[in-house]
């Protein structure tokens, strides 16, 4: 297995808390994989670093295809084949839906306005919400929000997908349209890092669940495995925590 | 009877009229070459103030809060008459561009940073995530939105602006007031400094109640 994307040693601070104690990790090409975890334990700090939107302690090393995440024009590089889902959408509400999806491919890499309009229709039809397309972010639901937020991610052709708690926003009616979306983007191969609470959806599209607590990997492997018959008891403990309620 | 003959004497009025209306082209002119290049000063002010390296912060900050504490009539005496002791003679209208900008520039850039920092940090991370360059996500994402917030008090500000400009008589500018002071003179009679009150007031009236407007919207939109 060559690792996609490949992370060494990674720490990290919060003033004097550290929040990551020396990651290691390798997701491969294709890979899917879910990260759960109590609050606080550092999962959605550990993808926000993929990306670099948190600056990491000197001495770790995260690689993207080969890129060390670093600055300037290989953090450039890094940004524009990584794609984020933010648990609270981060859509741009002073641009329409199609408009929203349309700016990184016209800003970032030069494509034409009728292409990426195209391209937009496309990606939205794609979702479920090609009806939307004129309309502002805020005359729409968190569902279809969440989607266009997929979507924009979608039109810079990322390699890799980081999903940071992408329905933990939502109306529990409308968890199972995003989670369906992410399903089918899992089918294509697109290399996906999720860190989520949706354990149905965990065991049925992860390829590999991480479980994480106090900034450690405490326990991976295939969901039938962590999920099913965790060998850790912290583990145990907050897969109880969360399926027994 | 005697107090219109005084203060809205109609003959005066239409002798001093066109020079009065000279004045107020000045004011105009004066007002809105200020207003531009204060908020041109203003945004690169934000900018150094906010994402500089330290040192550059530290003097920004020194300089916006300096600028806020001169009296606008001190900087421009001293811009007008003191500058010329190092060989820097402006002219009247220069002086007070230079003068009127330089303070206007330092209201500025505390209102764009108000604005800008007003913007979720959401916003600001979706933007480098997908990849945008820190100057197009300034340009595409942030500044429209953070406009709509700053319109209103860079507004206000321009109101301020356009007042102060009256304070350029004192360095010999042909303005609205000092061309009702010198109208005044000529005539023996107040009235034109009435007239140009009422312009002053027929022109910023307006924009105050523009504002006040514009705050009732966003106060509504935001509840």
């Amino acid at each position: 297995m060559t690792a996609f994307v490949s992370i060494r040693n990674l720490r990290k601070s919060f003033g004097t808390f550290e929040v990551l104690k020396g990651i290691d990790l390798d997701v491969a090409k294709g890979e899917v994989v879910c990260i759960i975890g109590p609050s606080g334990s550092g999962k959605s700090t550990l993808i926000r670093c993929i990306n670099r939107l948190e600056p990491f302690s000197a001495g770790s090393e995260i690689r993207v295809d080969g890129t060390a995440v670093t600055s300037g024009r290989a953090l450039a590089k890094v940004r524009a084949e990584v794609g984020m889902v933010f648990q609270s959408f981060n859509l741009f509400p002073h641009l329409t839906v199609r408009e929203n999806i349309m700016i990184a491919p016209r800003r970032v890499r030069g494509t034409s306005r009728a292409d990426a309009a195209r391209q937009a229709d496309r990606l939205l039809e794609r979702v479920g919400i090609a009806s939307q397309a004129d309309k502002y972010p805020e005359h729409l639901s968190g569902g279809q929000q969440q989607r266009v937020a997929i979507a924009r991610a979608l039109a810079m052709e990322p390699q890799v997908m980081l999903f940071d708690e992408p329905t933990s926003a939502l109306d529990p009616e409308m968890v199972g349209e995003v989670l369906d979306v992410m399903r089918d983007l899992a089918r294509t191969g697109v290399t996906m890092i999720v860190v989520t609470h949706e354990m149905g959806f965990a065991s049925q599209v992860a390829d590999r669940v991480i479980f994480m607590d106090a900034g450690q990997i405490i326990e991976q492997g295939p969901p039938a495995q962590v999920l099913s018959n965790p060998q850790e008891p912290r583990t145990r403990n907050f897969l109880g925590a969360v399926l027994n309620h | 009877m005697d107090i219109f003959d005084t203060f809205l004497n109609v003959e005066v009025m239409q002798r001093t009229f066109p020079m009065l209306i000279r004045g107020l082209w000045i004011t105009l002119q004066l007002g809105a070459a200020s207003i531009v290049a204060g908020l041109i000063l203003g945004l690169l002010l934000a900018m150094a103030r906010l994402y500089g390296v330290a040192p550059l912060r530290f003097l920004t900050r020194l300089y916006i809060d300096i600028f806020r504490s001169i009296p606008l009539l001190v900087l421009l005496i001293i811009v007008y008459y003191a500058l010329p002791f190092l060989g820097l003679r402006l002219s009247p209208f220069a002086s007070a561009m230079g003068a009127l900008t330089l303070v206007s520039g330092a209201y500025t850039a505390e209102i764009f940073r108000a604005g800008i920092e007003a913007i979720p940090k959401g916003q600001f991370e979706a933007s480098a995530a997908l990849g945008l360059n820190p100057l197009r996500m300034m340009a595409d994402i942030i500044l429209p939105q953070a406009v709509r917030i700053v319109i209103p008090p860079l507004t206000n500000n321009s109101i301020n602006v356009v007042k102060d400009t009256a304070l350029a008589s004192v360095v010999a500018m042909p303005d609205l007031l000092k061309q009702a002071t010198q109208a005044q003179a000529l005539s023996a009679n107040p009235t034109p400094l009435i007239v140009a009150a009422i312009i002053y007031i027929a022109f910023l009236w307006p924009l105050v109640a523009g504002v006040s407007r514009m705050e009732r919207r966003f106060a509504a939109r935001r509840r």
